[in-house]
């Protein structure tokens, strides 16, 4: 009779026990599946601020850009404000390796952002995707978020190579 | 009534002649300055081209050199044009062309690239509009809204225009360019924007630097340009002018 009793008391708490590891492993692997969905949080450009504010610019950067083309290309007016080329000159990305980012490479300011929202991009098919030698780099002191970035698995559907494109 | 209006008038007065004398300062002190920041046609990043200016090239075949190609060089070199190793349908924004006349045999040499019709058949016929002329007479395509057709590359009496076949890595900043679309001269668009009637376009800079300079870069609408006075001196023709495409690039020595 008192073995019984001692004997259930030892189930509960065995019980609870488990109970305790499947909760325990739950919050483990909520927490795994959150930091594969991170938001990215991409190197900030040079200078004090955007063009626009960031608000703003997540919303319509590509409208921005594409009101600058046509006054380009057709009307020859060669602000900065809107321009691709201020784009790239500003949030070129220096790599741990002391090179500049290339549009494949996840650290790529656009990659970035674009991989995580799975928008592909035909920008860097005919545009360069970095500032040319000669220019002056972009901001190398933007470590906090590149290490952030480096230590995240990159998303599940474009790990293998880069982003696929066109004809290869 | 005028009495006690009188030293307000007065006063009105002093201030607007001082005003005057004020404006009368700053636009003496800003116009040399503005005159000798912008070049003839320099406009403005914000200002649009203008009609006002027709861009244009004179090539002086009497000057230019056979077997040299110092301007096609020059042209790959500004617009990172880089050969795939396919002759036959590598871009070339400029053909270096040796001419000999069947019946007296008489020969020189020329470059030929766009020749930025006025009435430009390659507009005409580009099924989207991505062919265009700017106002400033520039004849471009606008890769953005070019299909690749190549509709261009048949209409054009110059044969001036390329397609891109491959895959392209690493363009300029100033020159992008990529895989299905037509590109030809833009007659150095990126420098003439920044600096109008002072800018070189590349083909004539490394001609000049070749020893040459049988390329001269212009306004054609501008009578004191040089390449209108040199026009207005010698003459010039319009390769196959018998078109009427009103071309802004014009040879003498032909």
């Amino acid at each position: 009779m008192i073995a019984t009793h001692r004997g259930s008391r030892l189930l509960d708490a065995l019980r609870f026990s488990v109970l305790g590891l499947v909760l325990l492993a739950g919050a483990w692997l909520d927490a795994a599946a959150g930091a594969r969905i991170t938001i990215p949080e991409p190197a900030p450009g040079r200078g004090e601020a955007c063009v626009e504010p960031t608000d703003l610019m997540r919303r319509e950067h590509m409208n921005f850009i594409e009101h600058q083309r046509d006054a380009t290309v057709h009307r020859g007016i060669r602000t900065s404000r809107h321009s691709f080329k201020g784009c790239i000159d500003c949030h070129a990305v220096r790599k741990d390796d002391g090179q500049l980012a290339r549009h494949d490479d996840p650290q790529h300011f656009c990659a970035d952002c674009h991989r995580y929202t799975a928008v592909r991009i035909d920008c860097f098919d005919c545009h360069a995707d970095r500032p040319t030698a000669n220019e002056p780099a972009a901001d190398a002191a933007a470590p906090r978020s590149l290490a952030r970035l480096a230590a995240l698995p990159p998303p599940p559907d474009c790990t293998a190579g880069g982003l696929p494109r066109p004809g290869s | 009534m005028s009495a006690p209006d009188a030293p307000g008038r007065r006063a009105g007065l002093a201030r607007r002649r001082f005003l005057q004398a004020l404006g009368l300062v700053a636009g003496a002190a800003s116009a040399p300055t503005v005159l000798l920041m912008r070049p003839a046609g320099a406009r403005a990043p914000d200002e649009p081209a203008s009609a006002r200016q027709r861009w244009g090239l004179l090539i002086d075949a009497g000057k230019c050199a056979e077997g040299c190609d110092a301007c096609v060089r020059g042209c790959n070199e500004e617009h990172g044009l880089r050969g795939q190793g396919r002759p036959a349908t590598d871009a070339q924004w400029i053909r270096k062309l040796d001419v000999r006349g069947p019946e007296k045999g008489r020969a020189f040499s020329l470059p030929m690239m766009c020749q930025h019709c006025a009435s430009a058949p390659c507009v005409d016929v580009c099924p989207t509009g991505a062919s265009f002329r700017r106002a400033d007479g520039i004849v471009l395509v606008d890769k953005h809204t070019c299909i690749g057709c190549r509709y261009c590359m048949l209409a054009c009496p110059y044969k001036a225009r390329s397609f891109i076949h491959e895959n392209l890595r690493d363009q300029l900043p100033h020159a992008p360019r990529g895989r299905g679309t037509v590109e030809s001269c833009t007659l150095c668009v990126h420098r003439v924007d920044a600096d109008g009637e002072a800018a070189q376009p590349a083909c004539a800079e490394a001609c000049a630097a070749a020893g040459h300079a049988a390329i001269v870069f212009g306004d054609l609408s501008d009578p004191r340009s040089p390449v209108a006075r040199e026009l207005a001196a010698r003459g010039g023709r319009q390769v196959r002018a018998d078109l009427g495409l009103d071309t802004g690039v014009r040879y003498q020595g032909l």
